[in-house]
């Protein structure tokens, strides 16, 4: 065994917590109250996953020997697990800086229209939601690898992340571990993240200040249950959300009051996921004039919760979608109807909770998704299932979502600590083969094939003269990763303002090169011509003649041929569509199965049509585990009971339907590619379509997420006394 | 993983002196349970006695109307013999659908019946089929065999060999899968045999395997699915956890019971 590491020794070192870099203010202006998150818990264990000591080993055997032998002498407190009453007076206080386990009273919107508009509404629905708590479950799970060199003084962290920059800054500038220009931070093929790697875990922080301590690499591999036990999950929310309408069934006005369960520590973003990526999108696709949302932030003895494929844009959807539906049923209206009725159709269009749509058109999105799932032959195929004695149902949800997260300066005024901008780097060789590097981070989304077409289309040349380099900050300028379906909206655009810059100063040099008056060359396919000649040249001899440097005067043009570029967007974008799902129910064992799926998305621009299909169709299977499989259960005292895949359903195959994709793509004015994002889309649409599909083939609205065989079958017993009454 | 000892003999001899020799010594056969136990350092074991190597233990063959598969043979063997297809295709269907290929690739029927896991797929058959369970030492009736939660009548040092299926008149078995683990949550074999009709149910017991005799007792009257309309099945002694409460693996016992007896009559 080579070292036994605690907290003490940490602090001891001055290596500081965890942070959370997103600084809400409660509704009485108060800043959030968020409680201490060291790297290894000191004195007080929160969650089961909470690091308690590091055994560090030549081999993993010798490791997990010497961690039996490490025995704590714990004091074992009353756990607080359950989100609906853990603010209640009395219960344990999980950090003594937060009182009723609270983190944050929030609230965004005019309560006194909100409130007005109901008072006046002929019609209200009411419901209450529960947003199921999810395991992320990248296929990798979390690594380190730290090292530490003697000779330079300098830190090498191998890590799991998605923003390998984000990893060093905030290891470097408030952890301390070392300043940035002596920490290299390096993640290059990673294995999936959802969210999960978004964060900086006390892992890696341990593992990079270890290995100086041991004076050797230290190497630390989650396993599947400690991912279980240990990564952030997603979602877990109770909601109770209303609707004000009109006889007509136009939405007045909307109240939602959440509590979110942030777990026993605030993780790297946890704060402004349930706040500020959740209320803005309340209006969903509706032209609304009032919405009031409230959001408590609570602790518990859980893993800490943070963003999660969606990043509670799925909650949002699924507040706006089930309420829309419930209310489109209270009123004995088409759940088709009166969201056409109520989609917004001008645009810019600015919603009562901050966000300004750009661009879209909601009314094809569903008049395609209508026509391809075949909504007017439902009646039939109802019918026919209950000769079977099956339950049909087809439910909605007409989606929207916040991406290209985000404008630094908008974000910034809302409380993020840092800036949401991306870098792009354009290195061309003097053979003309081109190196981009890109702040964004490639862990299974396909940038190294998307980001070269971009290139490729651009300057004419093969893709297989391009490389994509990514996730090394000492390659890399900087960046700020990839999460909230930014690359290609935000990371992309930063290539094409570089690209720009390159094209630039290409041209100008081949007005040199061949001698024609500025303003008077073209570039085209890989080819620089002189209007008016028959002078022209290919990009690779362009590229040679910029590094030659003899044609032209280096004292007006510099020598060489790269550009950097940082792109800051103007505004967030905002991907929509609708997603049908139609089930077939046996009411004998509660089986659904899910018959048909119809997609219709608006990403804006698509660059790679297959890559974007792939992302709706990963999308689906994470919001259809949400709704029938996926859900992490603790027991009152705290142990996680879903640590393993004997426990924890996730989908299969099996489990998911052919998926019907169509695109109805409306520009996106907000960056150069048109393009809004796809990432998340299928996981924020499906959750609610499904849960509308079974209960409309329920004929109630009682059943909570996931809605397993067993929850189904129940239910099903409940309608069928439903309709004996 | 623990540190154990290995020994891989080649004669059924040779793996019982191994098991004499070393106290708490235990034997691997697929070791699809074992080994991801070992792994987990839930189980620790100073020597474990792989089966492999032991000549002749996977052979599967008819004699008459008895069908005899050796106690090392896998899952897939099990699924793809044409002598289990003839004489009870309802038992090569089951191994088809036991996990996934990989555990079917190395996990075996003595395996399964020796850990006697209560979601395992193979005890419903065996108990419903009636069949004789072959050792080392002796022939145990199925009815004897099976002692409840991951125990059975085997004694330490003794090593499951054979199992003779005598063949039934009709045999079928339906399965609930547990969604996660696709383990069954319940599992319901129905055979009809020289001794009259059987029924044997796996996932739902709280001391695991079990036969259902009031639901024997109306199939003896008549083989149908209408014959169990009636038939309650008790809660009390089933499981509840966070896949499945009691009632609903009751519920679902009677619908899978129905479904095996279709399948069988089919």
């Amino acid at each position: 065994m080579v070292a036994v590491l605690t907290g003490k020794e940490l602090a001891t070192d001055k290596i500081g917590a965890l942070i959370c870099g997103w600084m809400i203010h409660s509704k009485d202006g108060s800043p959030m109250k968020a409680g201490v998150y060291p790297a290894l818990a000191l004195n007080t264990v929160r969650y089961v996953g909470d690091r308690v000591a590091v055994v560090i080993a030549e081999t993993l055997n010798q490791a997990r020997d010497a961690a039996e032998l490490v025995s704590i002498d714990y004091d074992e407190l009353e756990a607080v697990v359950d989100l609906a009453t853990a603010q209640q007076r009395g219960k344990p206080q999980i950090h003594a800086e937060a009182p009723n386990n609270t983190v944050y009273q929030w609230h965004l919107g005019d309560k006194a229209a909100t409130d007005a508009a109901f008072a006046a509404a002929k019609h209200v629905t009411r419901i209450e939601l529960v947003n199921n708590r999810l395991i992320p479950n990248a296929i990798e799970p979390r690594a380190a690898i730290g090292e530490y060199d003697r000779g330079s003084g300098g830190y090498t962290l191998y890590t799991t992340s998605q923003n390998p920059h984000v990893a060093r800054l905030v290891l470097s500038a408030f952890i301390g571990i070392a300043p940035e220009n002596k920490l290299r931070v390096i993640a290059p093929d990673v294995g999936g993240g959802f969210g999960s790697k978004i964060f900086i875990y006390g892992e890696e922080v341990v593992c990079t200040w270890a290995s100086r301590k041991v004076g050797r690499p230290v190497k630390w591999v989650s396993d599947r249950t400690e991912s279980f036990l240990a990564d952030a999950h997603g979602r877990d929310h109770l909601t109770i959300a209303e609707a004000a309408m009109d006889a007509n069934g136009k939405i007045l006005a909307l109240r939602v009051s959440t509590k979110a369960n942030l777990g026993a520590y605030l993780s790297t973003f946890a704060s402004s996921v349930p706040t500020y990526l959740y209320a803005p999108l309340l209006s969903g696709q509706y032209d609304v004039n009032a919405i009031y949302c409230e959001v408590d932030g609570v602790y518990t003895n859980t893993s800490p919760v943070d963003a999660y494929r969606g990043a509670v844009r799925p909650e949002a959807t699924f507040v706006v979608e089930r309420l829309v539906e419930v209310a489109a049923r209270q009123l004995g209206q088409d759940p088709a109807e009166l969201r056409m009725r109520n989609f917004i159709t001008s645009f810019p269009h600015q919603t009562p909770v901050l966000s300004n749509y750009d661009a879209g058109n909601y009314r094809a999105s569903m008049k395609s998704a209508l026509e391809l799932s075949d909504y007017a032959g439902f009646g039939a195929r109802k019918e026919k299932s209950a000769r079977d004695g099956k339950l049909r149902g087809i439910g909605f949800a007409a989606y929207i979502e916040a991406c290209g997260i985000a404008p630094s300066k908008a974000v910034g005024s809302l409380g993020a600590g840092v800036g949401l901008w991306e870098s792009a780097e354009i290195r061309v060789n003097p053979v003309g083969t081109v190196e981009v590097l890109t702040g964004s981070h490639s862990h299974g989304q396909g940038h190294e094939t998307t980001f070269a077409q971009i290139v490729s289309q651009r300057l004419g040349i093969p893709l297989e003269q391009i490389s994509i380099v990514h996730g090394d900050t000492d390659k890399v300028q900087f960046g700020m990763g990839t999460y909230g379906s930014r690359s290609a909206a935000v990371g992309g655009s930063a290539i094409v303002k570089a690209l720009d810059k390159v094209v630039a100063k290409a041209t100008k040099i081949a007005t040199r090169v061949m001698e024609v008056a500025d303003n008077s060359v073209d570039f085209q396919d890989g080819v620089f011509s002189a209007r008016g000649t028959n002078k022209s040249m290919t990009w690779s001899e362009l590229a040679l003649q910029a590094y030659v440097a003899h044609k032209f005067d280096s004292s007006e043009i510099e020598p060489g041929l790269k550009e950097t570029a940082f792109y800051d967007p103007s505004n967030f974008t905002f991907p929509s569509g609708v997603h049908i799902a139609e089930v077939e129910i046996d009411p004998e064992t509660g089986v659904t199965k899910i018959d048909r799926w119809t997609a219709v998305d608006d990403f804006g621009n698509v660059i790679n049509p297959m890559i974007v299909e792939g992302q709706v169709h990963g999308g689906v299977a994470q919001g259809v585990g949400q709704a029938m499989l996926e859900n992490a259960v603790y027991d009152r005292n705290g142990q996680l009971l879903t640590a393993s895949y004997m426990d924890y359903c996730m989908p299969r195959a099996s489990d998911l339907p052919s998926i019907e994709v169509e695109m109805t793509p409306t520009h996106c004015p907000s960056n150069p590619l048109g393009v809004k994002g796809c990432g998340e889309a299928g996981a924020i649409a499906s959750p609610a379509a499904l849960v509308n599909a079974i209960t409309a083939a329920l004929g109630h609205e009682n059943i909570v997420m996931p809605a397993t065989p067993q929850a189904v079958w129940r239910a099903a017993q409940a309608s069928r006394k439903l309709a004996a009454e | 993983m623990y540190a154990f000892d290995y020994r891989r003999p080649t004669t059924l001899a040779e793996a019982e002196t191994a098991l004499k020799g070393i106290a708490g010594a235990k034997i691997l056969a697929g070791g699809q349970t074992l080994l991801p136990a070992l792994k987990l350092r839930l189980n620790r074991h100073p020597c474990i006695v792989d089966l492999s190597a032991v000549g002749g233990l996977a052979a599967i063959a008819r004699k008459g109307d008895t069908l005899s598969i050796g106690a090392m043979a896998t899952h897939v063997q099990v699924a793809e013999s044409k002598d289990v297809a003839a004489a009870i295709p309802g038992l090569a269907q089951l191994a088809e659908a036991i996990g996934d290929p990989q555990v079917r690739n190395r996990g075996t029927i003595g395996g399964s019946l020796a850990n006697n896991d209560p979601a395992a797929d193979y005890p419903a058959a065996v108990l419903a089929l009636n069949a004789t369970l072959k050792t080392t030492r002796r022939s145990i009736a199925a009815d004897d065999f099976f002692k409840g939660l991951f125990a059975t009548a085997l004694d330490d040092n003794e090593i499951l060999t054979e199992i003779a299926f005598p063949r039934p008149k009709r045999f079928a078995y339906a399965k609930f899968a547990n969604p996660a683990s696709r383990f069954a949550l319940v599992g319901v074999a129905v055979a009809d045999t020289a001794s009259g009709p059987r029924v044997a149910v796996t996932g739902a017991g709280s001391s695991g395997v079990f036969r259902a005799r009031e639901m024997e007792a109306a199939l003896g009257k008549s083989f149908a699915p209408e014959s169990l309309a009636k038939i309650k099945i008790e809660a009390s002694m089933l499981t509840s956890d966070i896949h499945a409460a009691a009632d609903y693996r009751a519920h679902l016992i009677g619908v899978m019971v129905k479904r095996a007896v279709q399948a069988a009559l089919a």
